[in-house]
């Protein structure tokens, strides 16, 4: 694919291929994504260095491009596929370099539900600031997130909705919790664009997270809290 | 061959589609996350009696309960076995309804979106999409639906393969886009584009236009653009009533029937001939409706001023509403632009 005329990545310095990845991004260019992570990876960058400020960034635009009308869903959709390629060859990395394991989280979208872009884009970050998260995939029942809670003891579930008539399907969630008597023992966090935080007060979740950024530094302080809970009983 | 919904058209010049299907039949104890479609076969008094309330009411068109009822969402809650069987109860169920109306009451049988994305973006090829549709066509058409009323699509490629399973199953059809990302379909097809593309079918669809959405604001300003790129076309308005709002855990939609009632004036005056409401609508909003339909003088075509005016504001006006159109940014900086995979946006070329 490659004519004479095109850019070079590796002939680029960190800051403009940092800026490339970006654009690259922005078009949904999987390859060159892949290409990116690596030769960043290869100068000695750290994986979760690479993440946050050659992928996350990206898609930061891409976000706010979506939002002002002038992406759409395929654009979108695109830019998410590089993302997740570039991602895979991180995941392990991150692991490996061990960001220190800051917690676990099980993630779904609920039931009658089948929109994953934002919670696939939470999960890669939350993977990304060092959580493991057990990712439970579309249309969940309750008795699938009970049975991922009792296999994997996460501190924390996630559910994401993205339709005024699944919302609702989130409180049968965390009713049933409480019923195992169990929603105390974990942290509760919600999100996707329709819902805001009265809704989530008014259903019993934790918090409410507008995008990834918040939920993962929403995970992060309840890991704290939880942290020096055990310290001080 | 005329359609049934052809003959009352010519007769009334402007007819009264329902309200919302999932809405009413949440209030009537639909729980979050379950099939509507499977109330078909559980549940048929509720879903008869919704209808009634909608005939009621004075619509002329009735829409089937089979919005999701395709293989690919039905398998979200393990019926796919049972699409042809619930859709032809849904077709059934209408039918019964508008046989006991004494007047002319149209079947159309609601098909929506599969909910998979079409190949390159998701799992789903055209022709496979066209095999679900079929299916799920021949089910209302078994069930005795007058029409296929093909609804909230997005992509222009989906509709497509839902107007091609239509014809090879030998049904007239009409079909209706959802324009509520920044006044495009959430794949970033315009109004203009999408009844442009709706009108050059072969078969044509009966009527064309937009349903559902993010308001019934919203929703007048993608039928003017509609009317206006395809003026003989039959264009059909089937709004949300206002716009969700959450009282504490539940779901309220603002429009009130003094509301809806001035958005079907709106609607007609926009050039719409087929009105309707969409999420939200109850029986009630929808007899405000039928009055305004009886009694409008045609007014003069409405500006974004007169919507707002009447109706309130836009929820998610388009960026290109009076200013510049935004442009996207990025882009490769190679010496030569190479074709890149996703440049072209979904948009219909001339196939
Ligand atoms: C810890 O836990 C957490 C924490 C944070 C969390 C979290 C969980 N989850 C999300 N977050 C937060 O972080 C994320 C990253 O920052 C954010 O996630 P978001 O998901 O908000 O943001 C994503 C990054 C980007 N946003 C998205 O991905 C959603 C975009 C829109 C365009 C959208 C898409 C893409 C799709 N859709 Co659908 N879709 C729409 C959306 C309209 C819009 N413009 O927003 C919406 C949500 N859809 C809608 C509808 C109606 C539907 N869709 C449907 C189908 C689809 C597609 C399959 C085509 C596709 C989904 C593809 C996929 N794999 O996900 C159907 C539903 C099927 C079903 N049963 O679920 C269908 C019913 C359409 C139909 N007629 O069949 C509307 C809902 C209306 C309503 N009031 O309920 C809608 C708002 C469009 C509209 N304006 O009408 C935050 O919310």
């Amino acid at each position: 694919m490659a004519g004479s005329d095109d850019i070079v990545l590796a002939d680029l310095s960190d800051q403009d291929l940092v800026q490339q990845m970006h654009d690259d991004l922005y078009d949904g260019l999987k390859e060159e994504i892949v290409e990116g992570v690596n030769i960043l990876l290869k100068r000695g960058w750290t994986p979760y260095k690479t993440l946050t400020e050659a992928l996350v960034e990206g898609m930061r635009i891409v976000g706010i491009d979506f939002r002002d009308g002038i992406l759409f869903v395929p654009e979108v959709l695109m830019s998410a596929n590089a993302m997740k390629a570039g991602m895979a060859i991180l995941r392990p990395l991150l692991v490996e370099t061990g960001a220190p394991q800051v917690g676990k989280m099980v993630i779904g979208t609920v039931k009658g539900d089948i929109h994953d872009i934002g919670k696939n884009l939470v999960t890669m970050m939350m993977e990304g600031a060092g959580f493991e998260v057990i990712d439970l995939g579309i249309n969940n029942a309750v008795e699938k997130y009970l049975d991922a809670i009792a296999e994997h003891q996460p501190d924390i579930v996630g559910m994401s909705a993205l339709l005024t008539t699944t919302m609702p399907y989130m409180k049968v969630v965390i009713d049933a919790l409480k019923e195992k008597g169990i929603r105390d023992d974990i942290v509760v966090l919600v999100g996707g664009a329709p819902l805001n935080e009265d809704f989530a007060k008014a259903i019993g979740a934790d918090a409410y997270c507008r995008d990834a950024a918040v939920a993962v530094e929403t995970a992060k302080s309840y890991m704290m809290r939880k942290h020096n809970q055990r310290v001080a009983g | 061959m005329t359609s049934r919904l052809e003959e009352l058209l010519s007769k009334r010049g402007r007819i009264l589609a329902d309200g919302a299907t999932g809405t009413n039949l949440f209030e009537m104890g639909l729980l979050s996350g379950d099939a509507p479609e499977l109330w078909n076969a559980t549940e048929p008094d509720k879903i008869r009696s919704l209808h009634q309330r909608f005939v009621d009411a004075g619509a002329d068109i009735i829409l089937t309960n089979s919005f999701g009822c395709n293989r690919r969402r039905l398998a979200l809650h393990k019926y796919e076995a049972r699409t042809r069987e619930l859709n032809r109860l849904a077709a059934q169920h209408a039918r019964a309804v508008a046989e006991a109306a004494g007047r002319p009451v149209i079947v159309a049988g609601s098909v929506g979106p599969t909910g998979d994305l079409l190949i390159p973006l998701g799992p789903l090829s055209e022709d496979e999409a066209v095999e679900v549709f079929v299916e799920q066509i021949e089910g209302l058409k078994e069930g005795g639906a007058d029409l296929v009323w093909i609804e909230t699509m997005s992509a222009i490629e989906e509709m497509r393969a839902a107007a091609r399973a239509t014809t090879k199953v030998g049904m007239p059809f009409a079909v209706t886009a959802t324009f509520d990302t920044a006044g495009r379909t959430m794949m970033g097809a315009t109004p203009e584009a999408v009844a442009t593309f709706l009108q050059n079918l072969r078969p044509a669809p009966v009527a064309i236009g937009a349903n559902c959405g993010v308001g019934a604001s919203d929703l007048i300003y993608s039928v003017m653009q509609i009317t206006e790129a395809v003026p003989d076309a039959v264009v059909i308005a089937k709004g949300n009533c206002g716009i969700p709002k959450f009282v504490g855990e539940k779901v309220e939609y603002t429009g009130t029937p003094a509301v809806m009632a001035e958005y079907a004036c709106l609607a007609l005056d926009a050039g719409a001939r087929i009105v309707g409401g969409c999420c939200g609508t109850s029986p009630g909003h929808l007899a405000a409706m039928r009055r305004a339909l009886d009694t409008h003088h045609l007014g003069p075509r409405p500006d974004v001023a007169r919507i707002i005016e009447c109706i309130g504001p836009l929820a998610a006006p388009p960026p290109d509403a009076g200013a510049e159109p935004a442009k996207r940014r990025g882009g490769r900086r190679r010496a030569v632009e190479a074709p890149r995979p996703n440049a072209g946006r979904m948009l219909p070329t001339a196939s």
